[in-house]
């Protein structure tokens, strides 16, 4: 296949996993990898890169309609972001030092944690009890719309949350990913902040995140223009049409779909690293 | 200094950053705007990529690492600078990557002018991981 076909099927590949991931708000890096890697054959490394820059790139698309309806904190998303640049500083550095088969069996591993938390979502809310003293401190609160009235909510957990969210960042750094599960996690379940807080401000955080380990990625030619190109563009056309979506549509079987396209990818990079093909 | 912080929080103001949803709207329309022009670069660059090299056979299954022009903000301005194809991708991929920095800047700064220092502080701190991380291995 040359250079232009190549493209044009990683373009076309690039605007789907843009499209679900938005939609499910797990973003397109998670399939983008495995897609790349297993599919088209793609060094993991120069896959890992050209994710990564996808990432930046949805993570600011959809940033801007979310700010808009007043779902994402920034308060909370730049406090959290403190542990997530850190952690991907730590984990741009381990991608040197751990082979393509490890980062695909670790991959793996993170794609079915992220099928098995994106079936079991629910919307935590908090139950009836005093407001963690350090939240308030730290003012790591605020509304959100809920139909045509704006309800309030206190982050609970802060420093397990912080602590995840050092996790989320140094898997982000690792597999060139926005890790959005583990982020929705440390929001959705240890801050016990409303659903779509969770994961539009998730989502806020994402760029800044992949921005961390950028600087080391390019650096170590992980990111190669040619490759990083349709893959950017793609994913950036798919999650704008998807972030639309989102906010008008019921997305429970897209959302079982996509999770057992994740699922699949997820044993097929282990089972391809354990067997030393990546 | 006085006079300095004047005209910052003057331009501020104009950006609407005077309160927290200005600073919420300012931050997205900024991605936004960053994004686009990002991709339009990218856009760009790889339609004269593709005019140059659509029919060549690329490797990407082994790894060697990305030309030298291309792995470090220097080289590729100087690509940029005649229209080298890859290095206006480059530009444009260095643009996406410069959008959320900046994002993290208007933090800085919104968050001093509502007065609010911790945000301003724990944004200042991000902005110095973000420089701390691209500065450190070019």
């Amino acid at each position: 296949m040359n250079n232009l076909y190549f493209s044009l099927a990683l373009f076309g590949t690039s605007i789907l996993a843009g499209f679900l991931g938005a939609m499910t708000g797990l973003g397109g890096g998670v399939v983008i990898v495995p897609a790349l890697c297993l599919l088209f054959k793609v060094d993991v490394h120069y896959a890992l890169g050209a994710s990564l820059v996808s990432v930046i790139a949805t993570s600011s698309g959809a940033a801007a309609a979310y700010v808009r309806e007043g779902y994402s904190n920034i308060r909370i998303g730049m406090f959290l972001e403190v542990a997530t640049t850190l952690g991907a500083l730590l984990g741009a550095y381990l991608t040197a030092k751990v082979s393509g088969n490890w980062i695909g069996v670790i991959f793996g591993v993170v794609l079915l944690y992220s099928a098995w938390t994106s079936m079991h979502e629910h919307d935590a809310r908090p139950a009836d009890h005093p407001a963690d003293p350090l939240a308030l401190r730290l003012n790591l609160r605020g509304t959100y719309p809920v139909g045509d009235h704006k309800e309030k909510y206190v982050a609970e957990h802060v420093p397990a949350a912080f602590g995840i969210m050092f996790g989320a960042g140094t898997l982000s750094g690792l597999l060139g990913i926005g890790s959005g599960a583990v982020k929705v996690l440390a929001m959705d379940q240890a801050m016990k902040l409303p659903f779509k807080v969770s994961t539009t401000t998730s989502n806020f955080m994402i760029g800044v995140t992949a921005a961390a380990s950028a600087g080391f990625y390019l650096s170590r030619g992980y990111i190669l223009p040619g490759l990083a190109m349709p893959v950017m563009l793609g994913v950036l056309v798919g999650s704008l049409v998807g972030s639309r979506v989102l906010t008008v549509a019921k997305v429970k079987t897209i959302r079982v779909a996509f999770v057992v396209v994740i699922a699949a990818l997820g044993l097929e990079m282990i089972f391809n690293g354990a067997t030393g093909r990546l | 200094m006085e006079e300095g912080s004047d005209l910052a929080s003057e331009l501020g103001r104009e950006l609407g950053l005077g309160n927290d949803h200005g600073l919420e709207m300012a931050m997205g329309r900024m991605l936004q705007i960053g994004v686009t022009v990002a991709a339009l670069v990218v856009l760009a660059g790889g339609i004269l990529y593709l005019r140059q090299f659509g029919s060549t056979q690329p490797d990407y299954q082994h790894f060697h690492g990305a030309p030298q022009g291309l792995v470090s903000v220097h080289g590729i301005l100087r690509g940029l600078i005649h229209l080298d194809a890859q290095s206006v991708i480059g530009f444009g991929i260095l643009l996406l990557i410069a959008t959320p920095i900046c994002r993290v800047i208007f933090g800085v700064v919104g968050f001093d002018l509502l007065r609010d220092r911790f945000y301003a502080l724990v944004s200042a701190v991000v902005l110095g991981i973000l420089l701390f991380s691209f500065f450190l291995r070019q």
